[in-house]
């Protein structure tokens, strides 16, 4: 994304921002930066529907600027498209103040966004990720079993499930010798001429096969052949690009099975999602142990950054950007408060995750929010019994 | 008859590759007991294709099927070539099915096959009918007479079937069937599963001593030639190259007591799904253990540990431990011992009791204590019982006759040319019979069985089957895309199972439990789902729910009560036993406790 134009003032977070998204990421990003009641300005189109005086009608498309007052955001992660719907809130010829219209955000096409309640620290940190303009790491996972294989792509904010192949595998019998190689080697040639539709050979991105047993080195041994046998060039120097992985299962959430492993974290360190899945098993542990220096969940965390225990030296809040959608301006600004508070007051670091990675999942199982304290609390959760229990559990899933 | 096979038959090559050169036992005047079993049901066969029309003498039928490799369909289009039929005239008309055979035969068979008449009136009402035109399950069955069977078999490549409606109890209880018992053979990682079970049915000669001899040569090509016991079960060319078993194998035998369906389980830790799969088809279960020093320790720190307690999980009670390899230590009574005493603990305190273990040493490789006794000059001081005698001491499984019927699909293939669509799979509950409608979930959609083989594949075809049982099922009026593994068949109209998204479940803990993402293991079934709340801790003894506090973890050892959301919607019911699984670990072992929406 570029930043075109911007007003935005220090002191209060008013103003506004000019962007041009460049990448299918960027939507997300935007996705992310635009809630209910902020101002967007982008290009439309809209169908116009004339009435002559015979009664009969002519309608035409015309291009133009739109000012809406943002009501919900759709986002589509497989195609990275967003849709903005909201009402008009500027008058022109062809719209009337208040009239509904969703927009269809483009890449390449400026748009002005002013946010209702101002830009906050979140928002701006959003803001500066989407501008950041290096080279980011981004890779194509396979991770399959037997019959099963789900193409994904790993970039620095989201882990996008492209597709699934699935077909069928006949078991074991022993009459159809030779019918399971068969499938297997169908399912491969399904599978690589999947994963090729999505792949630009012409400048590959690294590609991890993941899988139980033996299926991904075969299905490396098979791309091999196929490159060879064919002699297809750009697939031959795709080649060196490979790696392949341990997991147990063929499901998407195994990829932090292989995330951790040390053949990739070699190849992968420093990008986002690798320290985002080291952190959280991290979390884990500490949480497995039990000794009062872990806790997760809305109303535990909350406390305990009252308490002051997420805090200089080795204090963590770890928050899904889930939280940050909430259609609730409340809610909210409540995380937004929390945020600041670790960052600014305690000196704790604040690790946003993003829900769309494998490990902003298994943060959302926890409740979207968790920590690392500096020193161990007990029974955090026993003394609010009466605060009539479940109710911030109920609105964790309302944000989902 | 000619004991030369003719040689200028177009067969396929596949055909060929079965058998070793004809050289061999080209002298051999006699058939082999197999080859007379083949004969002997291949004539049944081919009887029935001819149907009444034809006169046909033994002589003939054998020879032709000699010829043929006991290929039914060449040799029914063969014989028909040279018998001109007996053109019925009060006689049975040949059943449908039949007819249709022939029909789909005739452009093979020139001269004869169905008459003039047939084809022409097949043609016509192909014709009339249309491909499009759906065929009406409402038609009126009586009316089909051949005509209709065609057309039903150009329409939608499968005949209607009639039920005999049958009191499937009743017949069962009539038929004074041999006990049936199905066992799940489970283990660490190469300590003599496959190949044990290769030395079982070798010494029991389910296999043949030529295959095995063929399959020791070809073990010996890769240099793996210890491996050609454990080839019988091991066929897939990933499991022989790398020799490791990959996939349940199924194979039968019987016993004088008994007909036993084996399972032979993976050990490879990243293969467990597969083996919670054939522990959940069966009734007990061997455990194979390594007795040579370190493989038993190093067994009991992995799979050997993983596989009791999912045993247990999967309410598996009664187990044979097979304490193989004991060739590997010269039949040592005190490791015997040793590996007893730890086990035997081992199993109590993971649940099991103790009348419900039996120890038997053995020897895969060798075949010691297996079929025959232990030898004399080493293991005189072993009295017990040889494993299939151990095996042979099962009680027979009680089986729910009255209840809906359950059938979970353990495996989606294509039987044949008759047979476009096959399942196979244990019958946990009811029974089922030829021409029933079932229902597959979670696809929700109906079939209608058209054949049953009871017990495994290539047996006698049966009307029915009843729990308990492992038949293949031949499928119509479905399409195979609804079809997968692990789906669940029921009755559409018999209290049929539905399928949930979100289950309450007690769990035993193995390890850490937290709210997270897991594997949801029932049977053949796999789906991703989370674990989305722990609900409560349960006591140990009393199962009673603990005292009211915000779970945040549950221990290891302990019971629990927690909320589970499954990722697509699967056919569950209580109680129905499910294992979690993350990261490669079996963390909990559950039983379903109410079920949402």
């Amino acid at each position: 994304m570029r930043l075109i134009k911007q007003s935005i003032l220090q002191r209060d977070g008013s103003g506004s921002a000019t962007l041009l998204p460049e990448d299918p990421e960027d939507m997300w990003h935007l996705y992310n930066l635009i809630r209910p009641n902020d101002l967007l300005r982008a290009s439309a189109i809209r169908r116009i529907t004339n009435e002559t005086a015979t009664g009969s009608t002519a309608s035409r498309r015309v291009t133009l600027n739109l000012l809406i007052r943002v009501k919900s955001t759709d986002f589509d992660a497989q195609a990275s498209q967003l849709h903005v719907s909201g009402q008009v809130a500027e008058e022109n010829q062809y719209v009337k103040l208040g009239g509904h219209h969703t927009l269809d955000l483009e890449l390449h096409r400026n748009l002005t966004l002013e946010k209702a309640e101002g830009w906050d620290s979140v928002a701006l940190g959003i803001l500066q990720d989407a501008l950041d303009q290096t080279k980011k790491a981004e890779m194509f996972a396979v991770v399959m079993q037997e019959g099963l294989a789900n193409i994904c792509l790993i970039t620095e904010h989201q882990t996008v499930l492209k597709t699934t192949v699935e077909t069928k595998m006949p078991g074991k019998r022993s009459n159809l010798r030779g019918e399971h190689d068969k499938a297997q080697e169908k399912f491969f040639r399904t599978t690589l001429d999947t994963l090729l539709r999505q792949i630009d050979l012409s400048d590959p991105k690294p590609l991890l096969l993941v899988s139980p047993g033996f299926t991904a080195s075969s299905f490396q041994a098979f791309i091999k052949q196929t490159a060879t046998q064919a002699n297809d060039k750009p697939l031959r120097n795709f080649l060196p690009q490979i790696l392949t992985a341990h997991a147990s299962s063929g499901h998407l959430h195994s990829l932090n099975e292989a995330l951790a492993s040390q053949a990739v974290k070699a190849r992968l360190k420093d990008t986002k999602y690798m320290r985002e899945t080291a952190l959280m098993d991290k979390l884990m542990e500490l949480i497995r142990k039990d000794d009062g220096r872990a806790w997760y969940g809305h109303r535990e965390v909350t406390k305990a950054v009252e308490k002051g225990a997420v805090g200089r030296g080795g204090g963590v809040l770890l928050i899904s950007n889930a939280l940050f959608r909430s259609h609730d301006m409340d809610t909210r600004r409540k995380w937004v408060g929390l945020v600041d508070k670790v960052r600014d007051v305690e000196g704790g670091e604040v690790r946003i995750f993003s829900s769309e990675h494998e490990s902003g999942k298994r943060l959302e199982g926890l409740g979207n929010v968790a920590a690392i304290l500096t020193f161990p609390l007990l029974n955090l959760e026993e003394d609010d019994d009466e605060g009539g229990g479940g109710g911030l559990e109920k609105g964790t899933n309302g944000v989902n | 008859m000619s004991n030369r096979r003719v040689k200028d038959i177009a067969y396929d090559a596949d055909d060929v590759e079965d058998y070793d050169d004809d050289d061999d036992y080209a002298q051999d005047e006699e058939l082999s007991p197999e080859d007379q079993e083949q004969m002997r049901q291949g004539k049944i066969k081919v009887r029935e294709a001819l149907g009444n029309a034809y006169s046909v003498p033994d002589r003939e039928i054998e020879d032709a099927l000699w010829n043929y490799y006991y290929d039914i369909s060449k040799t029914v289009s063969y014989l028909k070539d040279q018998f001109q039929p007996v053109r019925p005239k009060q006689q049975k008309q040949p059943s449908r099915f039949d007819q249709a055979v022939a029909a789909v035969q005739a452009p093979q068979a020139k001269k004869s096959g169905p008459s003039p008449d047939d084809v022409v009136e097949q043609a016509q009402t192909k014709g009339k009918k249309g491909n499009t035109e759906k065929h009406s399950k409402k038609a009126d069955e009586s009316a089909g007479g051949a005509v209709q069977a065609v057309a039903d078999l150009s329409v939608q490549d499968a005949p209607k079937v009639k039920s005999k409606n049958l009191d499937v109890i009743a017949e069962f209880k009539k038929s004074n069937m041999k006990n049936t018992a199905s066992f799940v053979v489970v283990g660490h990682i190469d300590h003599g599963k496959s190949t044990l079970m290769g030395r079982l049915l070798l010494d029991l000669q389910v296999i043949n001593q030529r295959t095995i001899d063929k399959l020791r040569k070809e073990a010996d090509t890769i240099g793996k030639s210890s491996f050609a016991l454990a080839w019988i079960m091991d066929q897939t060319s990933d499991e022989r190259s790398r020799g490791v078993t990959v996939d349940v194998a199924t194979h039968a035998f019987e016993t004088a007591k008994t007909r036993f369906t084996i399972l032979d389980a993976p050990g490879h830790r990243d293969f467990v799904p597969n083996m919670i799969a054939g522990t959940s088809q069966a009734d007990f279960a061997i455990l194979v253990l390594d007795a040579s020093p370190d493989s038993f320790e190093s067994g009991l720190r992995g799979q050997t540990k993983e596989h009791a307690l999912l045993l247990r999980a999967l309410g598996v009670a009664r187990v044979v431990v097979a304490v193989n390899k004991m060739d590997a230590v010269a039949w040592d009574r005190a490791r015997f011992e040793d590996v007893h005493q730890q086990m035997k603990a081992f199993f109590v305190t993971a649940g099991f009791s103790a009348a419900n273990l039996t120890f038997v040493p053995c020897a895969g490789l060798t075949g010691d204590n297996i079929v025959r006794a232990a030898p004399k000059e080493t293991a005189s001081w072993y009295e017990g019982p040889t494993l299939v005698n151990a095996l042979d001491d099962a009680e027979p499984a009680e089986r729910s006759l009255e209840k809906p019927l359950r059938m979970s699909v353990a495996d989606v293939f294509r039987g044949g040319v008759t047979n476009p669509l096959s399942i196979t799979g244990r019958i946990d509950a009811g029974t089922l019979q030829v021409g029933d409608q079932i229902l597959v979930q979670p696809a929700g959609e109906t079939a209608v069985i058209k054949g049953i083989e009871a017990d495994g594949e290539g047996e006698t075809s049966a009307d029915w089957a009843v729990a308990g049982m492992l038949p293949v099922l031949h499928l119509a009026e479905i399409d195979p895309v609804h079809l997968r593994v692990g789906d669940v068949v029921c009755s559409p109209t018999n209290s049929p199972i539905r399928n949930v998204r979100a289950l309450e479940v007690k769990i035993l803990a193995f390890e850490h439990v937290l709210p997270q993402l897991v594997d949801v293991h029932r049977g053949r079934m796999h789906v991703p789902g989370r674990v989305s709340e722990l609900l409560a801790v349960l006591d140990a003894k009393t199962g009673l729910e603990g005292k009211k506090k915000k779970l945040r973890v549950v221990q290891p050892g302990s019971m629990a009560k927690v909320r589970v959301e499954l990722e697509r919607a699967l056919p569950l019911e209580i109680p129905g036993r499910l294992v979690l699984r993350a990261e490669g670990k079996t963390i909990a072992a559950g039983l379903i406790d109410a079920v949402v929406g």
